[in-house]
C-alpha cells in the first residue's frame, strides 16, 4: 500500500462530478504534481484528503489508517499540512504569530512554538518580516507564510496548492527552492500547479486529470509528450517547444 | 505588549484603589457600576473579541450568575455570598449544552441564537414561579446596609481578576488558537486546531467571568427580578461597550466601559430630567459614529484617534 493512498474518490457538488474516480498513490519522500485545467477538480481533489468537502464515495488512507472520516484538525495533527490556493492568511496576526499559530499543533509552550516558528521563519527565509502583520504582505510572501505555517505543525505530508500561482519569475525559482528543501528534510510534497516551469522543474512524478477524472501519469517529460495531455491542457505550441 | 505600556493602569490602579473612600456615596455608586462593566465587557470580549463569536446573550451568564447566588438565599438560606461561587458555577455549567449547540453555527447565526438563548432563560425565570419566585423576583438583605466601600473592594477585585484571567490566557496557546479561529476559522481547522472545542474554552470562562458579575449585582443591589439580569439591553451594552473601546483589545474593554457608564450617568443625572431616556438615542448616534471611523475601537484604532487630533502637514507632490 502507498504511503497515502487515495482509492476511488468521487466528489459531486450537485449534478457537476467535481472529482470522479480519482485512484492515486504517493510514495513516501516523493514530490507528486498536479496538474489540469481550470476546474478540473485539482483543489477538491485536496479538499476531499483533508474533508474541507467531503468525498462522496471512495477511500483515503494515510499511513496505514483511513482518513476519510475524519475531521479536519485530526487529519492535520496526523501528519497532512496544507496551504491554500486563494490565500488565507490570519490576517491581522504578525508573521509571527501566524506561523506560531501552526507550531501550537505540537507544543503547550508558548516558549517551544516561538523557538519553533523562529526556525521556520529562518529555513522559509522569513525572518526579515517576522513582525509584519500577514495581511499587508506581498502575494508571495502571504504564499511562503502559509508554507511556513503549515511546517510549524511538523507534517510528514504537506498539500501545497498552487503556490507558484501570481509569482514572478525570480519568485517561483525561490519558491522551488524552498520545495525542494522540504522534500530533502524529509517531508513527502502533494503539489498543485498551473505554472509548468515550477512543476515540471520539481516534481518526480506526475499526474494530469481534466473534468474530474484522469487522464495522464507519469514523468514530467512524459507528461509534457502526452497526446491527451496536449488536447486537453497545455496546448500544441508548448509541446512542440519542448 | 510593551513594558510602557503598563504605566498607565498602574497610575490607573492605585488610583482605583486609593481615591474610593474620599468619595461621596453616589459617585462610589457609579464606580462601583463602571468595575462591574469592566468585568462583564472584558468577559464578553475573550469570547466576542478575540475568538470571534460575537454573543447577542451574554445577559443569560449575567442572569443566571445573579440567580445562582438569589436561589441560594431563596431555597436553602444560605448567604447570597456563596452565590460568588456558585452563580459562576451555574453560569459555566449552562453554558456548556448552549456553547455544543450554538458553536454548531458561525457569524451572525451563532449571534442570533445566543439571542435567542438568553430570552428563553427570561421566560424560563419569568414563568417557573417555583423555582425563582417569577417577576416579584428575589430580595436579600445587605450585608453591609448602605456603605458602599467594601462593595467597592470587592468588585475592583472582581474587574482586576477578568482581567488578570484574560491576560494569562491570551499569552498561552489558547489566545493564539483564539484568534486563529477569528481571523479565519478554515484556516485554523487546516492547522490542526479542533475550533469548536477552542470555542468552549473561550465560552467557559467568558460566562464564568460575566456570572461572577452577575453574583455580585445580586449582592450589591440586594433585588433581581427577570426583566432585570435577563434583558437584552445587558447583552447589547456588553456589545457596546467592547465596540466602543476595542474589541480583541486587552484594555478596550475596559476604557469602553468606563467612557460608557460615567457619560451614562452624567447624563442621567444632569440632563434626565430634560430629556429622560433619551440618552440611549445618544448612544446609538455614538456607536454609530465609532463603527464609521474606528471600526476597531479608540484602542484599536489609536493611531487614527492619536491623528485626528495632529496638525496634519502639507504634502508636497514628488517630494519636498
Amino acid at each position: 500500500m502507498a504511503y497515502l493512498d487515495i482509492s476511488h474518490v468521487v466528489r459531486k457538488f450537485g449534478g457537476l462530478v467535481a472529482v470522479n474516480d480519482i485512484t492515486v498513490g504517493l510514495e513516501q519522500g516523493e514530490i507528486f504534481g498536479l496538474i489540469g485545467p481550470n476546474g478540473s477538480g485539482k483543489t477538491t481533489l485536496f479538499n476531499a484528503i483533508n474533508n474541507y468537502y467531503p468525498a462522496n464515495s471512495g477511500e483515503i488512507i494515510f499511513k496505514g489508517i483511513p482518513i476519510t472520516r475524519m475531521s479536519t484538525h485530526e487529519i492535520c495533527q496526523l501528519g497532512i499540512g496544507r496551504t491554500f490556493q486563494v490565500v488565507k492568511p490570519l490576517r491581522r496576526m504578525t508573521v509571527l504569530e501566524n506561523v506560531m499559530a501552526g507550531a501550537f499543533l505540537r507544543t503547550n509552550s508558548a516558549t517551544k512554538a516561538r523557538d519553533k516558528a523562529l526556525e521556520i521563519l529562518n529555513f522559509c527565509e522569513l525572518m526579515p518580516r517576522k513582525d509584519v502583520p500577514a495581511k499587508d504582505l506581498p502575494i508571495a510572501d502571504k504564499k511562503r507564510m502559509e508554507i511556513a505555517r503549515s511546517l510549524a505543525g511538523d507534517p510528514e505530508l504537506i498539500l501545497l496548492d498552487e503556490t507558484a500561482a501570481g509569482l514572478n519569475l525570480v519568485e517561483i525559482e525561490a519558491a522551488m527552492t524552498i520545495v525542494r528543501k522540504i522534500r530533502d528534510s524529509g517531508i513527502t510534497c502533494f503539489v498543485v500547479e498551473h505554472v509548468m516551469k515550477f512543476i515540471m522543474g520539481i516534481s518526480d512524478r506526475m499526474m494530469c486529470i481534466n473534468f474530474g477524472s484522469e487522464i495522464a501519469r507519469g514523468t514530467p517529460r512524459e507528461i509534457a509528450s502526452h497526446p491527451e495531455v496536449i488536447k486537453a491542457y497545455l496546448g500544441e505550441e508548448y509541446a512542440k517547444g519542448k | 505588549m510593551a513594558k510602557k505600556s503598563w504605566f498607565l493602569p498602574a497610575i490607573l490602579g492605585i488610583m482605583a484603589i486609593a481615591f474610593p473612600p474620599f468619595l461621596g456615596g453616589y459617585f462610589q455608586h457609579v464606580l462601583i457600576l463602571v468595575m462591574m462593566w469592566i468585568a462583564m465587557a472584558t468577559g464578553w470580549n475573550l469570547l466576542g473579541g478575540y475568538c470571534g463569536q460575537a454573543s447577542l446573550g451574554s445577559a443569560a451568564f449575567f442572569g443566571l450568575g445573579a440567580y445562582g447566588a438569589g436561589l441560594l438565599y431563596l431555597h436553602w438560606g444560605i448567604s447570597p455570598w456563596w452565590g460568588m461561587i456558585a452563580g459562576p458555577l451555574l453560569a459555566i455549567i449552562a453554558a456548556i449544552p448552549i456553547g455544543l449547540i450554538t458553536f454548531r453555527l458561525r457569524g451572525g447565526y451563532f449571534t442570533l441564537s445566543m439571542l435567542a438563548v438568553c430570552e428563553a432563560m427570561r421566560i424560563v425565570f419569568l414563568n417557573w414561579v417555583e423555582m425563582s419566585e417569577g417577576p416579584v423576583g428575589i430580595v436579600i438583605a445587605r450585608t453591609w446596609g448602605y456603605q458602599k466601600l467594601p462593595y467597592y473592594y470587592m468588585v475592583l477585585a472582581i474587574a482586576a481578576l477578568s482581567l488578570y484571567v484574560v491576560y494569562r490566557l491570551m499569552k498561552s496557546k489558547l489566545g493564539y488558537y483564539f484568534v486563529s479561529i477569528r481571523e479565519d476559522q478554515d484556516a485554523a481547522e487546516g492547522l490542526g486546531v479542533p475550533s469548536t472545542k477552542y470555542k468552549m474554552y473561550a465560552l467557559i470562562p467568558s460566562a464564568g467571568i460575566i456570572g461572577l458579575a452577575g453574583a455580585f449585582y445580586m449582592n450589591y443591589m440586594a433585588y433581581i427580578e427577570p426583566a432585570v439580569v435577563f434583558p437584552l439591553i445587558i447583552s447589547a451594552q456588553m456589545i457596546l461597550t467592547v465596540m466602543l473601546g476595542g474589541p480583541g483589545t486587552f484594555w478596550g474593554p475596559a476604557l469602553g466601559a468606563t467612557i460608557f457608564i460615567l457619560l451614562s450617568e452624567v447624563l442621567r443625572a444632569f440632563a434626565g430630567p430634560v430629556i429622560g431616556t433619551v440618552h440611549y438615542l445618544l448612544f446609538a448616534l455614538i456607536l454609530v459614529l465609532v463603527i464609521m471611523f474606528l471600526p476597531n475601537g479608540i484602542i484599536g484604532d489609536w493611531d487614527k484617534v492619536k491623528g485626528a487630533f495632529r496638525r496634519k502637514k502639507p504634502v508636497y507632490v514628488g517630494g519636498e
